[in-house]
């Protein structure tokens, strides 16, 4: 209670923060310009640092995991996704992962019952609320690309009227903010409900989910029901984009909060949990052909070791295993 | 350890992906100009204030619609006591932007990607002539 609390109070601080200092003029320069430049130098710097430190890291034997037959003798059936021996299959499997999240999609729940039996059962929702979430950001995230191009991009345009196929009301409806509002709360409150993963359940796993949930929130509202003016906001933006920042003509506090909730998430990323985004593509366990024992791996920080092999001992101890009668390999 | 060349280059491509709009905007010269729509040259005041019809006109737009279409009314008494007939094609667009719609609402639309049906109904009658022609 206390960690979501506490979590939930730095995200409110955060938006209501950069809500009231949009109020004060001189402020502004600190919020429109010194904010997003110093949030995205973080994010791009402080991801690439991550990414640069794994890659580093030596990756001596494969550790994939597997869940199938491995490549062995040609009447053997193996498992081309499931125990990949190529690249090929590694690759089919890391795009399962990461476009239908195929290991989640395996969630288990146990349970006890009465016996006492330990049932394994199948749980899907997890699956489908990170899957509608994910897609729902990434959608939202190329739709943004209509602020920051000009001309607007032809997937900007032709991802915003697929989203917005019901054509319900104007600002027309979009499916995805619905989704995305509706998965961060199912995720939300899978924390709060379930006992064993509230137990486990940390300030950055709330964090994470009240920050993206602000800023969909804040989205949302700014869209549907404040509208904010987003050729405004389009110019100002584009300002941003071509380092000649001109401070928004009518800055609504709205949109500086979801500016500044989107800043936060920027800059945070790439220090949290978040950076599975680029993680996911690096996890040895998926990225690694099963193929340890077709092809020799040969550690990269082996030094020459000192060996003693037998022909060398034969040869050493000849003339006492001639004398005792014991047979030799080389007479 | 020998993946470091493709791994180096996914993250060269995401960070080319990442900063697109700013090599972009700054590669096609774009301003922050704005669309700038070509404003009515007979008509001082539009039928709500402007910073009212800047961001809210879609919502005013379907008012009008229930309006007429489901409660029957046609006039709208505007903000300032004048009387309007509400008609998307006849007041908007022949009464004061006869300029029509291509160098008004379209301008706008284009630039911030907002994908209007309307005229899948409505007639715009600059845009069909010229069509005709
Ligand atoms: C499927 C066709 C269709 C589409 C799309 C459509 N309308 Fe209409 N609209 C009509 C019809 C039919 C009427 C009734 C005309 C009448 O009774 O005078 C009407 C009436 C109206 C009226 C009042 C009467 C008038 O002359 O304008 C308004 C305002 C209006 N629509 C606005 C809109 C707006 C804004 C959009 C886009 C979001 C839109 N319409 C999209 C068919 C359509
Ligand atoms: C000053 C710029 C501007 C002008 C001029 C303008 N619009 Fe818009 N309009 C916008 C913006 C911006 C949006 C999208 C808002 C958003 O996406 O949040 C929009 C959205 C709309 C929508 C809702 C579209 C949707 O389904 O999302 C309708 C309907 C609409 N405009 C009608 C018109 C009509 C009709 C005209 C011309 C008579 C017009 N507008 C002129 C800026 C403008």
């Amino acid at each position: 209670m206390k960690t979501s609390l506490s979590a939930l109070s730095l995200v409110l601080a955060i938006a209501l923060a950069a809500a009231a200092a949009s109020r004060f003029v001189w402020l502004l320069p600190l919020l429109a310009v010194a904010l997003p430049y110093g949030t995205l130098a973080i994010f791009l710097a402080g991801l690439s640092w991550r990414v640069v430190c794994w890659s580093r890291s030596p990756v001596p034997f494969r550790i994939p995991t597997v869940c199938g037959q491995q490549k062995s003798l040609a009447w053997i059936k193996s498992a081309r996704l499931e125990s990949p021996h190529s690249t090929p299959g590694v690759v089919a499997r890391m795009a399962l992962e990461i476009l239908l999240f195929r290991s989640l999609f395996r969630n288990t729940r146990s349970r006890l019952e009465d016996g006492p039996r330990l049932i394994q059962r199948e749980a899907k929702w997890l699956w489908l609320g990170a899957l509608a979430f994910h897609w729902s950001l990434l959608i939202i995230l190329l739709r943004h690309l209509r602020f920051f191009v000009e001309p607007v991009p032809k997937v900007a345009v032709l991802l915003e009227n697929l989203d917005g196929f019901f054509r319900i009301g104007a600002p027309v409806l979009l499916v995805t903010d619905v989704v995305v509002l509706a998965a961060l709360l199912y995720l939300l409150q899978r924390r709060f409900r379930d006992p064993q993963v509230r137990f486990i359940s940390l300030f950055t796993d709330y964090f994470a989910l009240l920050l993206l949930l602000g800023i969909a929130a804040t989205g949302v509202w700014m869209r549907y029901f404040a509208r904010v003016d987003a050729v405004a906001v389009k110019q100002f933006v584009l300002s941003l984009t071509i380092f000649a920042p001109a401070l928004p003509k009518n800055p609504g506090p709205l949109f500086f909060a979801h500016f500044a909730l989107a800043g936060t998430l920027a800059a945070y990323l790439p220090f949290s949990k978040l950076m599975h985004m680029g993680g996911v593509f690096l996890s040895p366990t998926r990225n690694l052909a099963n193929n340890n024992r077709r092809k020799r791996h040969i550690n990269p920080w082996n030094y020459p070791v000192k060996v003693h092999t037998y022909e060398e001992w034969e040869a050493e101890f000849r003339d006492k295993l001639e004398a005792a009668g014991l047979p030799v390999e080389r007479p | 350890m020998r993946d470091r060349a493709i791994i180096w280059s996914g993250l060269a491509m995401f960070l080319l992906f990442a900063t697109f709009p700013f090599w972009h905007n700054l590669s096609a010269a774009v301003t922050s100009k704005g669309p700038n729509p070509v404003l009515p040259a007979n008509a001082r005041q539009c039928v709500a204030p402007v910073e009212y019809m800047k961001t809210s006109h879609m919502t005013l737009l379907l008012d009008w619609r229930e309006q007429v279409v489901r409660q029957g009314r046609r006039e709208f008494t505007a903000f300032n006591g004048q009387r309007y007939n509400m008609s998307l094609t006849s007041t908007c667009l022949e009464q004061c932007h006869s300029s029509g719609k291509a160098q008004f609402c379209d301008r706008c639309h284009d630039y911030a990607a907002a994908s209007v049906p309307c005229w899948d109904c409505h007639v715009d009658f600059k845009s069909t002539l010229r069509s005709a022609k």
